[in-house]
């Protein structure tokens, strides 16, 4: 399974190269990249992954609520992975893949990775290189009268998906030495910049900011940097920075107010993105998404699987909620995406009802009824 | 150890007919042959005067300014120390970047030596010198305490975190290559002895400062082998310390629950791969107010350094405004690691009460005191 995994990343790496006189080409604008697929009778269909841990639980909630608000989609949903037995689990994802490659859209929970499972790489990765979605987003911003340590903090993550420090590709060279390949490509580089710079004028924002290593890895982050400062030339009217990874943790959690648009490769994406998560109150509230060229996936933008609430019906399904209302905005159903997360966040104002996570006592069930309830009344 | 001490036994030929795995462990593990060995301890000597001598280099900028306030601060407690101040502006040898060799001869000869800001000069095709020092005396591992200061408020209270991060090797091994046109790669490089010796290191701290835990921060998840190997090896190293417990955690976990609240970290060490600790140390230093509060220490087999973390503010070079307290709170790391423990508690509590107070505060904290205004109110509290 690695080696086929490797196979197949060498293989992409030479494509990557082979294509290089046409990367600039290839990569046009992300307007073309967000594609709608059609309606059949009036509804979407759209895969829907639970994953593991609360996946389960949270996608529960998510359908109830579009089920109530008529949401015209179709679910497609695959069955729950059970990461106890490799082959189920294999076939969960497999399944996954296919039906995402049909639907081109689809809302996915967490799959688990065990440590020990030998040979193997995670699913999540596995799925993101298979599908090409390249582009992850995290929306991390306080929601309003939910308290935590810093306020007014508002910013994206954007995270290449595809290559880095993810890239699978290990050997041990002599018994106890260990290499590990990090792989940066300029035409993934610009492709994630490009997504960037679309996405920050798409959503109104004014600065981009590239995160990286540059001092220290100075072939590979250097190669990132520096297209991502070449792609910014055709983008003049957004303020453009960089800052080093470490430095950019340290005034994150000091001056988080600082950032709007963050442009990283992958591994830092998980780092910061988690330190951004913790910074507005938890994974339960962060939705984010995948984005490809030819598939969208929705899943909640801090990846965390949730293994030790599986069950105790104290997941915080919000995260999973927006994520949903951002695939409702992408397939330009604003009107049931608005009144759903209005209503999510006029609930958690309220401070009622609040998961555990959230410093409440509610259940995923009471929260997700009081939802419901806040979109009757303000019907 | 057993295989260790099995293939010592006076039958070394069936030991490797027999278990060939031995064979390859003993060869890594050789220079710890036991659990008892001290990794990295300070064997100094005193002079004539009954002082340890240690190495000074004072830095550059705002660096010679906050050297004399420690000077000052550890002649007023009577801190056994002599200081001998070299000078490492970095020379080209053989196309390489080097330090002179007289500085090498101090720091050798002396075992440690405390360290100000210094700023690498740029455009002479230089390595950066804090990486020249780290490969010239080996110093395999980065100890970054952070600790809540009193009078500096920030959005957290109460954090009193301590990581220990591998120095030499990971994703900074520095092996870099370029494919072809616009496909790079990196080695990120993890080695079964670099991990135990940094792993060792950290359960001695762990022993030395009183800490009960050590946890692993990897991503094992992703990196199977090279984490994989890490973690491992950590598996292993924790049979030797049975006192300490030991656990591991996924770096975007530890990332989480340090921003969200980082006071259950306070009774743990922390350990992990180069970049890792990299990130994480400087996050740390950014939920106590910043790198102008807080030390650091790398430490080697033959020779440790202790250091000041910030810049060297040119800015605000002779004009008295610096913050000495990175550099006070390294030196008294600097005096734990001499076994000096007694100096370095009544300076650290001079240090610390001065900063509660809040009246002799340097501009950076909000005060209006020079350096050595600062430094002579720490001075009375002796």
């Amino acid at each position: 399974m690695l080696s086929r995994g490797s196979l197949r990343t060498a293989q992409a790496l030479r494509c990557a190269a082979v294509q290089q006189p046409l990367a600039a080409r290839g990569f046009a604008t992300v307007q073309s990249d967000i594609f709608k697929p059609s309606q059949f009778g009036g509804k979407y269909t759209v895969s829907l992954i639970p994953g593991d841990g609360i996946g389960t639980e949270i996608t529960e909630s998510v359908k109830t609520i579009f089920k109530a608000d008529n949401v015209p989609i179709e679910w497609e949903q695959v069955a729950v992975s059970d990461f106890g037995n490799v082959a189920q689990a294999e076939a969960a994802f497999r399944e996954s893949v296919a039906s995402l490659k049909r639907n081109k859209l689809g809302l996915k929970g967490i799959f688990h990775t065990p440590i020990d499972r030998s040979g193997h790489q995670s699913f999540n990765v596995a799925l993101r290189q298979e599908l090409d979605i390249y582009a992850s987003v995290s929306l991390i911003k306080n929601i309003p009268g939910y308290e935590t340590r810093h306020k007014d903090v508002d910013l994206c993550i954007i995270r290449e998906n595809t290559e880095g420090e993810y890239s699978g590709l290990e050997h041990q060279s002599v018994e106890g030495v260990v290499e590990s390949l990090k792989i940066i490509t300029r035409a993934k580089s610009e492709r994630i910049a490009k997504f960037a710079f679309a996405f920050a004028l798409a959503n109104g924002r004014s600065k981009v900011t590239c995160i990286h290593k540059a001092n220290i890895m100075k072939l590979a982050d250097g190669l990132f940097r520096s297209t991502f400062h070449a792609t910014a030339k055709e983008y003049p009217t957004l303020e453009v920075n960089d800052m080093i990874v470490d430095n950019a943790s340290m005034q994150a959690v000091s001056r988080p107010q600082q950032f709007d648009v963050m442009v990283m490769p992958n591994l830092y994406g998980g780092i910061l993105s988690n330190i951004g998560a913790a910074l507005v109150g938890g994974p339960g509230i962060v939705p984010g998404c995948n984005m490809g060229r030819e598939v969208a996936v929705f899943e909640p933008g801090c990846r965390h699987v949730g293994l030790d609430i599986k069950g105790k019906d104290q997941a915080n399904p919000t995260a999973m909620l927006l994520s949903g209302t951002m695939l409702l905005r992408h397939l330009g159903l604003d009107d049931h995406a608005n009144r759903i997360s209005k209503a999510v966040y006029a609930v958690i104002a309220e401070g009622k009802y609040r998961t555990r996570d959230m410093g409440g006592e509610s259940t995923t069930h009471e929260f997700t009824r009081a939802i419901l309830d806040k979109m009757e009344t303000s019907l | 150890m057993l295989s260790l001490r099995a293939f010592a036994s006076p039958l070394p030929r069936q030991c490797l007919r027999t278990a060939p795995r031995a064979a390859a462990t003993w060869s890594l593990s050789r220079s710890y042959s036991s659990a008892n060995d001290k990794v990295a301890k300070y064997n100094g000597n005193k002079d004539s005067n009954g002082n340890y001598l240690v190495s000074l280099i004072e830095g550059d900028g705002i660096g010679p300014e906050i050297a004399v306030s420690v000077k000052d601060i550890f002649a007023a407690a009577k801190a056994p120390v002599s200081w001998e101040p070299i000078d490492v502006t970095p020379i080209l040898k053989d196309g390489k970047t080097a330090i002179p060799d007289a500085a090498i001869e101090s720091i050798k000869r002396n075992k440690v030596a405390l360290k100000g800001p210094l700023a690498t000069p740029v455009g002479k095709g230089h390595v950066s010198l804090n990486l020249t020092l780290r490969r010239t005396f080996n110093l395999f591992a980065n100890l970054r305490p952070c600790r809540s200061v009193a009078g500096y408020k920030t959005p957290y209270d109460g954090v009193d975190t301590v990581l220990i991060r591998e120095n030499t090797e990971g994703e900074y091994s520095g092996i870099e290559h370029v494919v072809v046109d616009g496909v790079v790669q990196s080695i990120k490089l993890i080695t079964a002895e670099a991990s135990e010796r940094v792993l060792r290191f950290a359960f001695q701290h762990a022993e030395a400062i009183g800490r009960k835990k050590v946890r692993v921060v990897h991503k094992a998840t992703i990196m199977k082998m090279s984490d994989g190997l890490f973690l491992k090896t950590a598996e292993r190293v924790a049979k030797d310390f049975p006192s300490i417990e030991f656990d591991a955690e996924l770096l975007d976990n530890t990332c989480l629950k340090m921003v969200t609240d980082p006071n259950p970290y306070n009774d743990k060490v922390l350990v992990m791969p180069n970049l890792y600790g990299d990130i994480l140390s400087d996050m740390c230093a950014g939920l106590i107010g910043g790198l102008g509060l807080t030390p650091s220490g790398n430490i080697g087999d033959e020779c440790s350094i202790f250091e000041a973390v910030h810049g060297s503010a040119p800015d605000i070079e002779g004009k008295a405004l610096a913050n000495p307290t990175a550099l006070l709170l390294s030196s008294i790391m600097m005096l734990r690691h001499m076994s000096l423990n007694e100096h370095a508690n009544r300076i650290e509590k001079a240090i610390f009460d001065t900063l509660a107070e809040g009246k002799a505060l340097t501009g950076d904290l909000g005060g209006k005191a020079k350096t050595h205004e600062y430094a002579n109110a720490i001075i009375s509290r002796l």
